[in-house]
C-alpha cells in the first residue's frame, strides 16, 4: 500500500494557508477586470480598481489581502488505497493550519467555544471535511473563510411546492438582505437538495469551484446564469455603494432529496474568495 | 472619479456638517481603532463612571482588527470589519462626542438617529482591501486593552486614508441611494 507521512501533509497545509491569503486567484482577478468593463457606477469602478491594486500589493509584498484571514476550511479527499503514517491525519491538518497562521503572520480568529469565546491563539481547530475516494493520493483544498460574508449565509427548508422559483427567490432575497456586509462583489454558493447539512455543505463546496466555471449540467448552468443576472439587478454593487456588479458568479450544486423536502442553502463568499489546493502522491513502502 | 475631499483630524462638528453621502474622502491625522470587545469594555468603563482610554470628542474610530505585523511593518493588513456588531455601542459614544466611524456594512436606525442628533458621519472603507489600507497607516500604537490582541485599541496616524461617506449627519445613506439608483427589479 502507498503511504504518505503526516509531516508532508502538515507542510503542504502550512503553505496552502499562506498562499491562499497572499495570492488572489487568477480567476477572481479576471472576474474583477471583466467587471471593470461592465460596471456603470463610477464609485463601483473605483472600488474594483482598488481591489485590483490591493491584490497586487498583497502578492508582491507577501502580506494577507484581507485582515480577516478566516477560519481554515479544509476539504480532504483521501484515496482509499493510501496509508497515512507517523500520526493522526486530523492532527496533521491542524498542525499545518497552526504553522501557516503563525509563520504567515495571519490573524488568529478562532475562539475555543461559542459561549466562552477565548481565542485559541493559533487559529485551530480547522473545519475539516473528509471524503474517501478511489485511488492512492490525497487531495487537499484549503479555503480560509472570512466571517463578514459567512454571517450572511442562510438555509431554508423550502416546501417542494415552492419549486425552482421559490428556491431562486430565496437565494436572491438572501443576497439582497446581505447588502454591503459581505464585501461585494461576492461569489454565491448554492446547495439544493439532500438533507439540511448536505445542502449547506454543497453550498460551501460550490465556492471552491474555479470562478465562473459553470455547472457541467446545462440546465443547472442556466439556473446559475439566471440567478447571477437577477442578483446583479439588485443594485447593491461593489461594497454596496450601488452598481451592477454585486456578484461575480453563482455556483450551484444539487443532490437527490426526500419526497417531502427541498433544502436550499446559500453560502456567500466575499471578493476575497480564497482557496488553494494540492495533490499529495502516495509513496511505495 | 468624483472629486476627492481631504479631511484632517480632529474631525470637527463643522466639518461633519459639510460632508454628504457619496463623497469620496482621504483622511489624514490621528484615528483610533476598536472592534466589538474594545467597544464593550469602553461602554462598561463609562457605566462605572470611569474615563475612556482616549478623549473621544471630535475623533474618528476605525472598526478594524489587523493581522499581526511582519518584521519591519507598522501594522498588518488593516481593512474594516462589519460595523453592525458595534451598533449596540456606537450611540453612547456618539453621545460622548465621537464624530466619525469607519467600517463596512449596514448600521441600525438607533445609530443613524444618534448621528443626526449629535452630528456624526459614518464612512465606509473598502472591505477586504487590507493590504492597500495598511500602506496608508504611518504609525500604530496600542493605547488600551493590550490583552485583546488584534482587538486592542490602537492610536493610528494615517495619511490619505481612502474612504467614502456612507451615512451623513442628515441621515442620507449611500447604501440606500446607491442601490436605488442602480436597481432594475
Ligand atoms: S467579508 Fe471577506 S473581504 Fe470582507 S472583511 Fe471579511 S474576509 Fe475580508
Amino acid at each position: 500500500m502507498k503511504q504518505i507521512h503526516v509531516s508532508e501533509i502538515s507542510d503542504a497545509v502550512e503553505k496552502l494557508c499562506i498562499e491562499a491569503n497572499y495570492d488572489l486567484g487568477a480567476d477572481i482577478m479576471t472576474g474583477f477586470k471583466k467587471a471593470l468593463q461592465t460596471e456603470s457606477s463610477p464609485l463601483g469602478r473605483e472600488v474594483l480598481e482598488r481591489l485590483i491594486e490591493n491584490a497586487a500589493i498583497a502578492h508582491e509584498e507577501r502580506v494577507p489581502m484581507c485582515q480577516d484571514t478566516g477560519m481554515a476550511v479544509v476539504f480532504a479527499e483521501v484515496g482509499q488505497d493510501v496509508h497515512v503514517v507517523g500520526g493522526s491525519l486530523t492532527e496533521a491538518l491542524n498542525e499545518g493550519v497552526r504553522r501557516g497562521y503563525e509563520k504567515g503572520f495571519l490573524r488568529k480568529s478562532v475562539v475555543n467555544d461559542p459561549f466562552e469565546r477565548v481565542n485559541t491563539g493559533d487559529n485551530t481547530p480547522a473545519i475539516i471535511h473528509y471524503d474517501i475516494v478511489p485511488g492512492d493520493k490525497i487531495h487537499i483544498t484549503v479555503a480560509p473563510k472570512g466571517f463578514g460574508s459567512e454571517n450572511m449565509g442562510a438555509l431554508k427548508m423550502c416546501k417542494p411546492s415552492e419549486g425552482l422559483e421559490g428556491a431562486m427567490n430565496f437565494v436572491v432575497e438572501t443576497v439582497d438582505k446581505a447588502g454591503g456586509n459581505p464585501c461585494p462583489p461576492i461569489v454565491v454558493g448554492v446547495g439544493v437538495g439532500g438533507t439540511m447539512e448536505k445542502a449547506t455543505f454543497l453550498a460551501k463546496k460550490a465556492l471552491t469551484r474555479t470562478l465562473g466555471q459553470p455547472n457541467p449540467e446545462e440546465r443547472l448552468a442556466k439556473i446559475e446564469q439566471e440567478l447571477l443576472e437577477r442578483i446583479n439587478k439588485l443594485g447593491i454593487g461593489p461594497q454596496g455603494f450601488g452598481g451592477n456588479t454585486t456578484a461575480l458568479a453563482v455556483h450551484l450544486e444539487v443532490y437527490p432529496t426526500h419526497i417531502a423536502g427541498m433544502p436550499v442553502a446559500v453560502n456567500i463568499n466575499c471578493h476575497a474568495t480564497r482557496h488553494q489546493e494540492v495533490t499529495l502522491e502516495g509513496r511505495n513502502e | 472619479m468624483a472629486d476627492v475631499i481631504r479631511i484632517e483630524t480632529p474631525f470637527t462638528h463643522e466639518m461633519v456638517r459639510t460632508l454628504k453621502a457619496g463623497d469620496n474622502v482621504l483622511i489624514s491625522g490621528v484615528i483610533y481603532t476598536g472592534r466589538d470587545a474594545a467597544h464593550k469594555k469602553m461602554i462598561e468603563a463609562l457605566a462605572r463612571g470611569e474615563e475612556l482610554p482616549f478623549d473621544i470628542r471630535e475623533q474618528i474610530i476605525y472598526f478594524v482588527g489587523p493581522t499581526p505585523p511582519k518584521p519591519g511593518q507598522v501594522i498588518g493588513s488593516a481593512g474594516p470589519t462589519t460595523s453592525g456588531r458595534m451598533d449596540a455601542y456606537s450611540p453612547t459614544l456618539i453621545g460622548k462626542g465621537l464624530t466619525g466611524m469607519i467600517g463596512k456594512g449596514l448600521r441600525s436606525a438607533e445609530v443613524i438617529s444618534a448621528m443626526k442628533e449629535h452630528g456624526a458621519v459614518y464612512f465606509g472603507a473598502i472591505g477586504g482591501a487590507g493590504a492597500l489600507m495598511a500602506k496608508r497607516i504611518v504609525s500604530a500604537e496600542v493605547i488600551a486593552y493590550p490583552e485583546l490582541g488584534p482587538e486592542a485599541v490602537r492610536r493610528l496616524e494615517v495619511k490619505d486614508f481612502p474612504a467614502m461617506v456612507i451615512i451623513d449627519s442628515q441621515g442620507n445613506n449611500l447604501y440606500e441611494t446607491g442601490k436605488a439608483q442602480y436597481r432594475q427589479s
